[in-house]
């Protein structure tokens, strides 16, 4: 009997419905504080996730493949996701359309901006080479980035955790920053937090306006398409 | 709901097939979403395609619940940081420095560019 709470442990740490069930769990409570604080930056469900979970597993010793094998039902459904944007797109297409040459214009000074910016101040720090690389797609989605980065003989794993970094980063920042620039159009606002923080820049919008969330899912996407193609040749022309 | 959800996935698979396929240089659910997207605009031009998950919102509304709740999404990529910490321990606050600044100057330069053209082309509408 006395060994028995171990070995029901034994028996649940290794299978995945405990890790989809505390990942729900975690991420439910910081879902329910952020909301509690009305949608507060620093509130960030995703961060206070992240290292909750994070913690739980080192605690406990549990290795991220083990806990991934539960948690993969959860990442599969980004994909989906992606597919799913084109709904708010459609519903607000006469607004898109009107907005298309801004929209295009912004998206390569963005881009080109997302991916040179990060290349040269990795290089400034004095950064490895094999992570600079890692970080130049940070500002995608992160089945792309790690796609980018497996193309480019880079470290997928330290890519997806920089752009879940960026994400968080972008949709803390998001808000006071564009408050301080003083710009209220929420197509820009939106557009601006898609293309530097990919889908977790798209929930942060969609919290703070319907249309700055379906200008975020487009940037998103066309930030995607841009950036498979930007990123390779700047690594060319820019790292060492 | 159960029909919406097998379209959405239909789009996706599809996407995924022709971007192997063709090799080309896109993320596979990227193309599922302009296809989706070019099926909502041919139901409104064709009444034969509006039925099942194209009719009544069932597309429209699976694809809300799952967008709202998009930033759950991430947290299994994210935990991932716990196989990343001894890298983050020589390296972590450069890092994060660099992504910082980047995001920072991404986000300006994007929303800035938009305000300053979308301006500019008013200005031609008013002339």
């Amino acid at each position: 009997m006395t060994d028995n709470p171990f070995s029901l442990w034994v028996y649940l740490s290794q299978s995945p419905l405990l890790w989809l069930t505390v990942t729900l769990l975690v991420y439910a409570s910081t879902d329910a504080v952020s909301l509690a604080t009305r949608r507060h930056p620093l509130a960030n469900p995703v961060l206070h996730a992240m290292w909750i979970i994070g913690a739980f597993l080192l605690a406990t010793g549990t290795s991220y493949t083990t806990y991934f094998a539960g948690a993969q039902f959860v990442h599969f459904l980004l994909g989906p996701a992606t597919v799913a944007l084109a709904v708010p797109l459609y519903e607000n297409r006469t607004r898109v359309v009107a907005s298309i040459v801004p929209m295009l214009v912004a998206l390569v000074v963005g881009s080109v901006t997302a991916v040179v910016s990060v290349v040269l101040l990795a290089e400034l720090a004095g950064l490895p080479r094999d992570v600079v690389l890692s970080l130049a797609p940070k500002s995608v989605t992160a089945g792309v980035a790690m796609g980018i980065s497996e193309s480019l003989h880079a470290d997928p794993s330290l890519t997806a955790v920089s752009v879940i970094l960026t994400g968080i980063m972008g949709a803390i920042i998001v808000t006071p920053l564009m408050n301080r620039t003083g710009v209220t159009d929420f197509r820009a606002r939106g557009f601006a937090a898609g293309l530097a923080a990919h889908g977790i820049g798209t929930a942060r919008a969609f919290q703070v306006d319907e249309i700055a969330g379906v200008f975020s899912g487009i940037a998103m996407s066309l930030n995607a398409l841009v950036t498979s193609f930007l990123v390779p040749l700047a690594v060319t022309l820019l790292v060492r | 709901m159960l029909a919406s959800l097998s379209l959405i996935l239909l789009c996706q698979l599809i996407g995924e097939a022709v971007v192997r396929g063709l090799r080309l240089p896109l993320p596979g659910p990227v193309l599922g979403l302009l296809l989706l997207l070019i099926l909502l605009l041919a139901r409104d031009r064709f009444v034969l395609l509006a039925r099942g998950p194209l009719l009544n919102d069932g597309v429209e509304t699976a694809s809300k619940g799952l967008l709202a709740h998009l930033s759950l999404l991430f947290v299994p990529a994210g935990v991932g940081v716990v196989q990343k910490l001894d890298l983050l321990a020589s390296h972590g606050i450069a890092i994060v420095l660099v992504l910082a600044l980047s995001v920072v100057a991404t986000l300006l330069a994007t929303v800035l560019t938009f305000r300053l053209v979308s301006r500019l082309l008013r200005q031609q509408d008013a002339r």
